[in-house]
Formats: structure tokens, sequence, C-alpha cells
């Protein structure tokens, strides 16, 4: 069969990239998870824009999508990971790397704090590898609860190695953007953050690795203006705003009101800038279809 | 004078006294000479104080002035036979942005930049500097053609920021600058370059991922406008001083942060005091940076370049 074949060149997950020695250096420690807010929770969801009340379970059955209009409500970081690899598949990287306080920013220190304890998270966003359908990925996801998805640092340094790791084993790479941008409180130190990534996807590209893209609600600012445009394929979910600029800014400066549907999901596949616009429930197998698609490898050229 | 700043006030009244004496010398006789070469010497003292101890919010204030040298007056003092080349080839120019090629001491080089306005029906042509993604893409393709032949590029960051508006949505402003972001770090020549007023975020990295990154003295760059980021923290964008005071966004906060690889001194006041000399330094360090840049092989060019994004930031690993 064309799948065993697949299967046999296939390596997988392993833990190569930080050895015993190193993880034994770090032990990760995580605050215990608090409620995460406006995310599902409890027995019963509203849906934020059709009203519609729905137990957590059916809620759950459409991967956090509304049964009756198809809102999709946002997951974090975790959740993200578990509706998308194949159970028990993920081994993550780097869940010891923290933000800390380079420019002495007033009340950056306490917002980390609140953060941390609001999503059992160190920093916004989870990196790891995993397998997707049986195809080993590495896998990088943002957490939009985590100051606002924002780039610091820490976030630049958890997501440039991840991209490093994908070109170093030749795993694909999937990020699931969601991110209001760079973050304000680390100054030029988070706009760099931008270099840095793009930098590291310039050596992934170079290589021949596929990178793709999800954006999600919302996307924007230098996460949309770096890594999040640069996929080989860039995918996004039905209705996430995916922008350079914010509304307000922008009507403040063309001083006119903007469309409902602009940077929107759809608006961008419109004018160009994405791939597809994929539902919630379509997003494992559509990935899963590229993954396979890219793992045959291109055609061979005669020698 | 026009323009001049408000600290810059007490500079201009008492260089008027000393012009008041000189004046009374003139028509009554009397020698004054000791006076005014006493004034002088206290001038110059407190111009000196005053440039010296200036705030960030001063640095950011002086790095708007008008009259402070353009890309193109750099382009056009530090090049001979200089040709400016126009479009992205795909949807229109940007006046925003300029760029060309032209020799550099009888070297071949290409130049991009911002590019503002002289006055203000040139600033609403050159959208103030403010570019579209056609700018970055026009500024790309320039840098593709200059691998190609070989030649190095010098680029000059004057920018309040990316233009935030309906038609540059519409074509990808995020694309284009991630784009570049990428494709400059990867782009096979030696680039340097000038933040030589304001760089604004990610409209100003767009054509800054460069293997060395000099700051003029009192050049700005931040991740936001001290405006902006004043708006979002307490609400209120006259607190615009105390924001560029805590985002360290001056030359000495870019060298320490290790963003920026060397301050370029500006005349006594401001490049705008002494555009000539100003445009004659840019000139020397262009020229020596090219120098020890085209004497690497390129994949250690590369390298370099690589490890010193990389090294960017701070940040905890428990």
């Amino acid at each position: 069969m064309l799948k065993d074949l697949f299967h046999k060149k296939r390596q997988y997950a392993t833990i190569a990239g930080q050895t015993a020695e190193e993880r034994m250096a770090a032990p990760v420690k995580v605050p215990a998870a608090a409620p995460k807010d406006n995310i599902p929770q409890g027995l019963v969801n509203k849906c934020q824009s059709c009203g519609a009340l729905l137990i957590s379970k059916e809620l759950q059955k459409h991967v956090y999508t509304c049964p009756q209009c198809g809102h999709h409500f946002p997951v974090d970081a975790r959740t993200r990971i578990d509706i998308t690899l194949d159970s028990d598949s993920f081994f993550e990287y780097d869940a010891g790397l923290t933000s800390v306080d380079p420019l002495s920013f007033p009340g950056y220190p306490e917002k980390l704090r609140k953060a941390q304890e609001q999503t059992g998270l160190l920093e916004g966003a989870v990196t790891g590898e995993g397998t997707l359908d049986g195809h080993p990925v590495v896998i990088g996801v943002m957490d939009s609860r985590f100051i606002m998805g924002s780039m610091g640092s820490a976030m630049g340094e958890k997501l440039t190695r991840a991209m490093e790791r994908a070109a170093q084993k030749r795993y694909p790479l999937l990020l699931f953007t969601a991110s209001g941008g760079a973050r304000m409180q680390e100054g030029i130190l988070s706009l760099m953050q931008m270099a840095k990534t793009s930098a590291a996807l310039q050596r992934l590209d170079e290589k021949g690795v596929l990178f793709v893209s999800v954006i999600t609600h919302p996307t924007t600012g230098g996460v949309s203006a770096s890594f999040a445009s640069l996929g080989d394929i860039i995918l996004a979910e039905p209705g996430a705003l995916f922008g350079f600029a914010g509304r307000r800014v922008i009507e403040q400066t063309i001083r006119q009101k903007l469309p409902d549907d602009f940077q929107t999901a759809e608006f961008n596949l419109k004018h160009g800038m994405v791939d597809r616009v994929v539902d919630r429930k379509q997003m494992r197998e559509t990935l899963a279809a590229i993954l396979r698609i890219h793992a045959v490898g291109g055609w061979a050229h005669a020698e | 004078m026009p323009n001049e700043l408000e600290f810059e006030r007490p500079i201009l009244e008492l260089r008027q006294k000393v012009d008041e004496l000189r004046t009374l010398m003139e028509t009554t006789g009397i020698d004054l000479t000791a006076e005014v070469a006493k004034l002088e010497d206290r001038l110059a003292e407190l111009t000196r104080n005053v440039y010296q101890g200036l705030s960030a919010w001063q640095r950011v204030q002086l790095a708007r002035q008008p009259g402070r040298p353009t890309t193109l007056d750099y382009i056009r003092g530090i090049l001979t036979d200089f040709i400016e080349l126009h479009g992205d080839r795909n949807f229109r120019d940007d006046p925003a942005i300029v760029g060309g090629i032209g020799l550099l001491e009888g070297r071949p080089v290409t130049v991009i930049g911002t590019q503002k306005g002289r006055d203000t029906k040139e600033n609403i042509h050159r959208n103030f500097g403010m570019a579209h993604p056609e700018g970055y893409r026009k500024a790309l393709r320039l840098m593709k053609q200059a691998e190609k032949f070989h030649r190095p590029v010098v680029l000059f960051i004057d920018t309040a920021g990316a233009y935030p508006g309906m038609g540059g949505e519409e074509r990808g402003q995020s694309e284009a600058i991630a784009r570049n972001l990428r494709e400059m770090a990867g782009l096979r020549t030696p680039t340097v370059c000038f933040v030589t007023g304001e760089g604004g975020s990610g409209g100003a990295l767009g054509l800054g991922v460069t293997d060395r990154v000099y700051v003029l003295e009192y050049a700005w760059y931040s991740v936001i406008a001290p405006e902006s980021a004043a708006a979002i923290l307490w609400r209120d964008a006259t607190q615009a001083s105390r924001a560029a005071e805590t985002m360290r966004i001056t030359a000495p906060d870019l060298m320490e942060l290790g963003i920026a690889d060397e301050i370029i001194p500006e005349p006594m006041g401001g490049a705008q005091k002494d555009p000539a000399e100003m445009i004659a330094r840019v000139k020397r360090k262009a020229v020596e940076a090219l120098e020890s840049l085209s004497a690497l092989p390129i994949a250690e060019l590369l390298q370099a370049r690589y490890d010193k994004y990389r090294a960017m930031g701070s940040f905890a690993e428990r």
C-alpha cells in the first residue's frame, strides 16, 4: 500500500533537541490551572453570536463551535492541541521559558503573574511536537488569554526554537496564531522578535520544510506582520480577525467607518491574503490532507 | 529662527543677546570684546548642557524637526550617478519609499529609504513617509536586484510607521512587511541601515533587518509611537513624554538593549543645524561598514546576521 511507504520514512516523535540533562536542569513547574475566562466552561455556555444555550458536551462534540450559527468559540492552547493532534502524541518543548521585565515597565510583572495564574501557562504560546493523522509535526499554539497573546522575548524565543527544531528534524511546522501583536511592555525587544522569528523561517524555507500558518481570532500587528503571514499555506478560521493595524486606528486615520467584514478571514480570502477559510470541524482533516500531500515528497527528476 | 523647540529657547535668547551686544559695539564703537567673549563662552556651555541633557521626549521632538536631511538628501549627498528606480511591478509606485542605484566612492550600491516631504505639499505626496505594501514590495524588488548584481544595500529609515489605511490592509500590509523581514534575513549581500529620525515600529523594521544598524544621536526607534503608547497605557496621548521615557526608545537605550550597533553623533543641536556635516558623517560610516562587511564570505555574513537577531530579547528559563 502507498500508505505503508510513508510509514517507513516517518521518524516518530523523539525527544531530541533537549537532552535529559537539560530537562533536569530546567524542571518545569507550571502554576495550577485557574478558571479560563471567555473560554467555554461549566455545564452550559451561551453563544456570544446567536445567544443559543449550549450544553458543554454538545459544544465539545462540535469542537467548540456553535451548532446553531457556526460561531467559533475561542479555545486555549492546550485544547487546540487536543483537538488537532493524535491523542497522547504531544511532547512539549521549552515549557519553562518565561518572560522577564527588561525595561522595568510599570505594572508588567503583575500583569505577567496574573496571566500565568489565569492560564496555567508560563508564557502565551505552547510549542512541541506530535503526530497529526500519523504525520510527525512541530506545532506552536498561541493563547489569546495570555496578555492578548502578545509576543515578547520569551514567546519569540519559544517559537524560534520550535522553528529551528522543525528545520533540524524536517518536520512540517504548524502554527496557530492568536495575538494582539508585539508586547508593548518589552518595547523594542518585542519588535525584534518579529525579525528573529522571520529569520528562523527564512532558514526553514531554505531547507524546503513545509510551514502551515493557521490564523485564529484575533491575529494582528507584529504577529500578523511576521510569521503569521509567512506560511507556505495560510488557513484561517471563519470570522477570525487578521490584519496589520487595529480597526480603531484606521478609522481615526482615514476618518471613515470601515465595513463590518473588514479584516475578517473571509475579507482576507477575497483579497488573496489567505489560502482557505476552514471551519474548525474540518481543520484536522484539512491539515491531514495537506500533510499527506507533502509527505510523498516532490517528483524526482532524472539524474 | 523658525522651528525652535521649547527647550531651545534659552539658547536662542542668549544668542540674541550676543548679537545685540555685537551690533552695539559696531554702531557705538565702544569696545565690548571681553563681554562678548564671556557671553559666547556661556552660550557654548549652555548649548552643550541643553543638548547633552535631553529627555527622551525632547529627543523625539528633535527627531521630528523639519529641516533634518531626508532620505533623498542623504542619497544625493553620498552617491554619485544616483538613478532613482520606481514601482513594485505589481500595483503602483509608492512615493513614501524611494530607492535606486548609484556609486558610493566609485563602487555600486543600492539605496532605499522612507521619504518624508520638505513641505506640506510634498508631505501629502509622500504620505508623510508612511508606506503602503507596494512601498515595501518595491524595496524588496530593489534588494533582490542588488543581490543579483552583488551590490550592497544601504537603507535609510525615518517613518512614523507603515500607513494604517484601508487599501494597505486590502493589499496585505502585514504580508509585505513580513516578507521583507524574512527575505532581508537571507539576502546574500551586505546590508546596513541608518535610523535617521523616527523608527516607527513594523514600518521601520520592514526596511531594518540588516548586518549593521546605525542610529543617529537624536533618532528614536520603538515598537509603538510614544503618543500611541500613552493612549493605550494611560488613555491619554498627552502623556507621550512619560511614555517616551518608559519605552526606552532613544539611541543610548538602543545601544544598551543590543539593537543598535553604533550611534552616529549629530552636529551640535541636531542634524538640521548642519545637514552637510551630518550627511558626511553618514557617508563615512556607510563606506567603512561596507568595506568591513564585504571582506566576509557570504556564508559568514549570513550566519553573523542570523546570530545577531537570534540573540535579541531577554527571557528566563525555569
